[in-house]
């Protein structure tokens, strides 16, 4: 059983990282999106790993079902469909530099991540069910609740202005 | 000890996500790119969350919590961002940053 899970597992981490560097490699830009959307799928996964199975069927619905439609909605007006994410022109030490550079951040902050002691807390308060879950988001992080419902209602309302300010000047 | 049971695995998969997301914001010419690589950004911020909930925190209600709040935001990001870029695309007819160069003297 162990076995299996380790396999699923790995499974799940190669599908994240090929698909981030699908999504950052991306010769055109539709297949950059389909890397988004398969690196999304794997940490929806691993979600289920980390014990709640609510917030992995969210990053689907929200993530996978929600943003890449739309992103794929955005280069379907602004791009061709087969676009290509050409790359930003970059010199040869320019480009040694970054790869010098972010290999030694990555590095540096792997050091520290192994080097640290991590104290779980002592005890639990209750459990990861969905029940809990909700429960909090009524009572304590009340506010935030309704604070991220404006903003979301703000974002809406203020997408569709931006988005109709240039049909007026044609119309007229 | 398995993999999956251990806290710096999730850690060093979301600080991979990170990498990816800066290098593609980077390395991309057009804004839809860019949009891409911040997705990613914010999915290992989630990933970080989720993991410090599991293994570490008293209450694990709070780090599902903050994750849904942080899918929230990046819904109505996407959102604006498109529309943004609906509107650039009107006015300079093309989705290539290089080309909006009115306040170039």
């Amino acid at each position: 059983m162990s076995m299996v899970m380790d396999f699923l597992f790995f499974g799940l981490v190669v599908l994240t990282m090929a698909g981030a560097i699908l999504a950052v490699r991306g010769r055109v830009l539709m297949h950059a999106v389909l890397g988004l959307a398969v690196s999304l799928l794997g940490v929806s996964g691993l979600y289920l790993f980390l014990g709640s199975p609510f917030l992995a069927l969210m990053q689907v619905l929200i993530y996978v079902g929600a943003v890449c439609v739309v992103l794929v909605f955005g280069i379907m007006v602004g791009y061709t469909p087969n676009e290509e994410a050409e790359k930003v022109p970059m010199g040869r030490n320019a480009f040694l530099g970054l790869m010098a550079s972010g290999s030694a951040a990555f590095f540096l902050v792997v050091m520290v991540i192994s080097r640290t002691v991590w104290t779980p807390a002592v005890e639990r308060l209750n459990d990861f069910s969905i029940e809990h879950v909700g429960e909090s988001l009524m009572m304590q992080w009340c506010l935030s609740f309704e604070l991220i419902s404006v903003v979301l209602l703000i974002a809406i309302v203020g997408a569709i202005i931006l988005a109709r300010d240039g049909r007026d000047e044609v119309s007229r | 000890m398995s993999f999956y049971t251990n806290l710096s695995t999730y850690l060093i998969l979301a600080l991979f996500l990170l990498m990816m997301g800066i290098y593609g914001i980077i390395r991309h010419k057009t804004f839809i790119g860019m949009l891409i690589s911040t997705e990613l950004v914010l999915n290992g911020a989630g990933l970080n969350f989720m993991a410090f909930n599991k293994f570490l925190a008293p209450d694990p209600a709070v780090g599902q919590i903050f994750t849904l709040f942080i899918m929230g935001i990046a819904a109505a990001e996407a959102a604006i961002t498109i529309s943004f870029i609906l509107a650039v695309y009107r006015k300079f007819t093309t989705g290539d940053p290089r080309g909006m160069t009115d306040l170039k003297g």
